[in-house]
């Protein structure tokens, strides 16, 4: 059970655009929808008689009822636990013993389960997948000792990690309104008062198959899954769905800075998160531009941002910039800088405020511009390479109101992306003093030892 | 850092739900064998082999390839310079600069790295095939004939400080020093692989180049290429990036460990709300006729794939941790079964006293027989998903004849596993096995727990 949380997602979105679709006809993904309103998605892919298979819900964080944060979280982890047909955590011990991996996720807008598993195991994971949609049992004890495991998880992740820490309060504010800004984990005193009655709700609420989309990336064709899918998920009824909130965020009138001084803290950072279109919120049309403009600012060590700090001035160790531009709600852009060695943090930041500044007056190039697109063009390409990084790619746009066309034909409109579209986004979203700057430092008062260090030379 | 191809590390602990162990007879089919991986053994006109698999899912070609001699060779006050060496390999070479050697990578979506273990160091290359032989040439001159010029090598060797600076306050960088420095005592697997501020500042261009001439040689590599390519298109390749190469570098030999530190408990102190343990005991030899056995065992003890000795005790019953693992560890000079818990600064002691028990159960009573079968069929059954992408298989390719397993290994490894009974995993627990050898080390605020002596220095 894994956990994205904001770092992790914009790694995912960098594989999604980055490292992702394709030029059209690339994946031939084939396509259905059963009776009940449950997308079918299979991308065959024939290099290893092996299958991922993974269920997709269109639920996340930002469903979670006011006051029940990490609810979305909590109930993925117990949906291991057991069913009246296979109780007691049975589930993970049959596909183990069938040689299948499996595990989940959950993030903003989507919770996701697979399993990695031979092809002739299609058949098994689908039953015990589709079984745990509908009859999941959710006990009281089972649930306290699970509780105990999610705020050790949250220790592990957020709450022995200054930056973690930094950027969970940091989101809370950067979103005024949109639930965005509550942690996908939970905040901890919310952990602790979800009730088992909270979660069979939810569970109840969300978990149907026409809130579901179910893609398989592997050694099968869709011929051979549909009637599977019609056997195991097909059966199951449709349920009402919440009408889905529409969170707008507000107009944002003031700029932020937060700051986090802690002791575990040795090298300070920086970095800096501007309100952006999405490619479904607001004005989604500079969403590829913004694409493109991630991709020159930051992609690699030639990239506009390293090139400049790292290389040119050498104030700083790495800089770069992202675009989260993904999800149901608003996106976000990015910038982040830390110093190179004998560097402060101002230096640092005001170097990258400079650069991007002068980018704001003169633009960046139509050579740029074409460079960045063949690299992205190119990673549609390396895309074919994962099982699982195809699944991912489906689900993860699918649930997050995406279309397959927009995974199919995302390299010709990249493609198509001008420089004068890059230049119109990049002072749209960077041409502002309204944003929110993040500050990690050490201890003010904190003295960096050098140990002398005899062992060393022994 | 090099592990066996076979070991269950932390990353892929899947982390599960509660297990109890009931026998589902109807699902108990036995999971078909891996499709034999068609491996061809390429060898060039200018004599150096490789392992081939042709794979043309994608237009592309992913090359992983090995020289013997990592990290431990690093001089003693030089510590880290493999890893430097490692990350300056691609900042510019022959007659081009390190500006537009990385350029001419990315603009045509090539890419070269480069990583160190303790025994050997590494390289990756993917590249489209459109692109192929410009890759190749890159390549090559990395490897023939790096530039390493101040501005790239200053540069790299500023973002390795800042990094080791980090690693200071990183609980699960500064458990794995203290880790290796106690069990290894002065052997040289206890020196820090990513070295020291002190040490890192200590190496010059000099070095780089020695560490080049001295260890990156024909008579140590292993090469592992998987993509669209025919064993015709690749020789000349292979020939271009390796066959200028010197044939063989300075000897050198990593005595065996004698000694491994075992029972000690060491406590570093940082203010985190939950504590990082790592543990440690002596391992089993990758050529031991037991390792088989070492291996179901160890997954059973605390393996990836579905519940564990330690998972189920350590996380589903008690709540104690979200993650509890083991794996063996397996190096040129030693061999370990490593693990690890995390767990509240006013538990962690409760958790390490559960882990010993599974220690001692496991050690005492074995494991039962539904344990062993499960165990079997879940890495038999797993072993194809190791074959899902090129650059993983190139990979692999590289580390079986790294290990000399040979070229048919792939398709009888199932057959080890499956050879193993419940009487040599049970007899296997008892002599490997040894609650008393373990080594912990807790980064935290640990509550309950008495350290054997103080923190080693390991630098940082």
């Amino acid at each position: 059970m894994i956990l994205k949380l904001h770092r992790l997602i914009f790694a995912a979105v960098a594989f999604l655009f980055v490292g992702s679709p394709a030029i059209a006809g690339i994946f031939n993904p084939e396509t259905a929808t059963l009776d009940n309103g449950m997308k079918v998605i299979v991308i065959p892919k024939h290099s290893a008689p092996v299958v991922t298979h993974m269920v997709w819900y269109k639920v996340g964080s930002v469903d979670e009822p006011q006051g029940k944060s990490g609810i979305a979280h909590f109930l993925e982890h117990l949906m291991f636990k057991g069913t009246p047909k296979y109780p007691n955590g049975q589930f993970s011990e049959i596909v183990a013993r069938n040689g299948g991996q499996e595990n989940a996720f959950t993030s903003l807008d989507y919770t996701g389960y697979f399993q990695s598993i031979a092809k002739d195991r299609l058949d098994l994971v689908m039953e015990l997948e589709s079984d745990r949609m509908r009859n999941l049992i959710i006990e009281e004890a089972e649930t306290e000792t699970e509780r105990n495991v999610v705020l050790e998880e949250r220790r592990t992740r957020t709450d022995n990690s200054p930056g973690s820490r930094l950027r969970e309060q940091a989101m809370a504010s950067f979103y005024m309104n949109h639930p965005y800004g509550r942690p996908i984990i939970g905040w901890e005193h919310e952990i602790r008062d979800i009730t088992v009655e909270d979660l069979k709700a939810f569970y109840d609420t969300w978990y149907a198959p026409n809130n579901a989309t179910l893609v398989i990336a592997g050694d099968v064709t869709l011929a051979e899954v549909l009637p599977l899918a019609e056997k195991y998920y097909g059966v199951i009824v449709a349920r009402p769905l919440p009408e889905p909130v529409k969170w707008i965020e507000p107009t944002r009138l003031v700029s932020q800075t937060v700051e986090l001084r802690d002791a575990n803290v040795r090298e300070p950072s920086w970095s800096k998160r501007y309100r952006a279109p999405s490619h479904i919120y607001d004005k989604s049309e500079h969403a590829y531009p913004l694409e493109v403009l991630s991709e020159i600012l930051s992609g690699g060590s030639t990239s506009i941002l390293y090139s400049a700090l790292v290389v040119d001035q050498k104030v700083a160790s790495s800089a770069g910039a992202w675009y989260w531009g993904d999800g149901r709600g608003p996106g976000s852009f990015g910038l982040y800088v830390a110093p190179a060695p004998g560097q402060s943090l101002d230096t640092a930041s005001e170097a990258m405020e400079a650069e991007i500044e002068r980018l704001i007056t003169e633009g960046v190039s139509e050579d740029d511009v074409a460079r960045a697109i063949i690299r992205l063009q190119d990673s549609a390409e390396f895309a074919k390479d994962s099982f699982s990084g195809i699944a991912r790619i489906f689900g993860s746009a699918i649930t997050s109101g995406q279309t397959i066309d927009d995974i199919e034909q995302w390299p010709e409109r990249i493609g198509a992306v001008t420089v004068d579209q890059v230049n119109e986004a990049l002072r749209l979203v960077l041409d502002t003093d309204i944003a929110m700057v993040n500050r990690l430092l050490p201890l003010e008062s904190a003295e960096v030892e050098e140990p002398a260090n005899p062992e060393e030379k022994s | 850092m090099r592990t066996h191809a076979l070991s269950n590390g932390p990353s892929n602990a899947l982390a599960m739900a509660g297990l109890v162990v009931v026998s589902l007879a109807v699902l108990m089919a036995t999971v078909s064998n891996a499709r034999a991986v068609d491996i061809q053994e390429v060898t060039s006109p200018g004599g150096i082999k490789a392992w081939l698999v042709e794979d043309d899912t994608a237009d592309l070609v992913s090359m992983s390839f090995s020289f013997r001699g990592g990290s431990a060779l690093d001089p003693i006050g030089k510590e880290g310079l493999a890893d430097l060496v490692a990350s300056t390999l691609d900042e510019g070479a022959g007659d081009v600069d390190s500006e537009s050697f990385r350029r001419r990578l990315e603009d045509q979506s090539i890419s070269i790295s480069f990583s160190n273990g303790r025994d050997n160091f590494s390289g990756s290359f993917k590249s489209l095939n459109r692109y192929l032989d410009e890759g190749i040439d890159l390549l090559s001159l990395a490897l023939n004939s790096p530039r390493f010029d101040e501005e790239p090598f200053e540069r790299v060797r500023g973002q390795i400080l800042i990094g080791l600076s980090r690693d200071k306050t990183n609980p699960n960088a500064q458990g794995g020093k203290a880790l290796f420095k106690t069990l290894f005592d002065n052997h040289t697997y206890s020196r820090p692989a990513g070295g020291t501020e002190e040490s890192v500042k200590a190496i010059t261009r000099d070095d780089l180049r020695q560490f080049v001439a001295e260890n990156l040689t024909r008579d140590r590599l292993y090469v592992g290429v998987v993509g669209k390519i025919t064993a015709e298109a690749l020789a000349p390749l292979l020939d271009k990036a390796f066959a200028s190469l010197p044939e063989s570098g300075k000897p050198f030999e990593i005595p065996a460990v004698e000694n491994i530190a075992g029972g000690e408990l060491i406590v570093l102190d940082q203010d985190i709300p939950q504590s990082v343990a790592l543990f440690a005991q002596p391992g089993i030899d990758r050529d031991d006729p037991d390792f088989y056995a070492a291996y179901v065992m160890t997954h059973i003890l605390g393996g990836g794939g579905f519940s564990s000795r330690l998972t189920e005790e350590v996380r589903e019953k008690r709540g104690l941790a979200y993650s509890t693992y083991s794996y063996l560890a397996g190096y040129d000079a030693a061999d370990l079964l490593i693990g690890g818990v995390s767990t509240r600064n006013d538990a962690i002691a409760t958790s390490l006293d559960v882990i010993r028990e599974v220690w001692t159960n496991m050690a005492t009573e074995g494991a039962t027989a539904e344990e062993v079968n499960d165990a079997k069929t879940y890495l038999t059954g797993s072993y194809p998903l190791r074959f899902t992408t090129t650059s993983q298989i190139a990979r692999t390719l590289a580390a079986i004849q790294y290990q000399g397993l040979g070229i048919d290994y792939i398709d009888q490894r199932n057959s080890f596993i499956e050879a193993v009974t419940l009487e040599d995993v049970n007899r296997l627990a008892k002599t490997l096995l040894d609650p008393d050898a373990l080594t912990v080390v807790i980064v935290g605020k640990p509550e309950g727990v008495t350290p054997t002596g103080p923190a080693p220095v390991t630098g940082g």
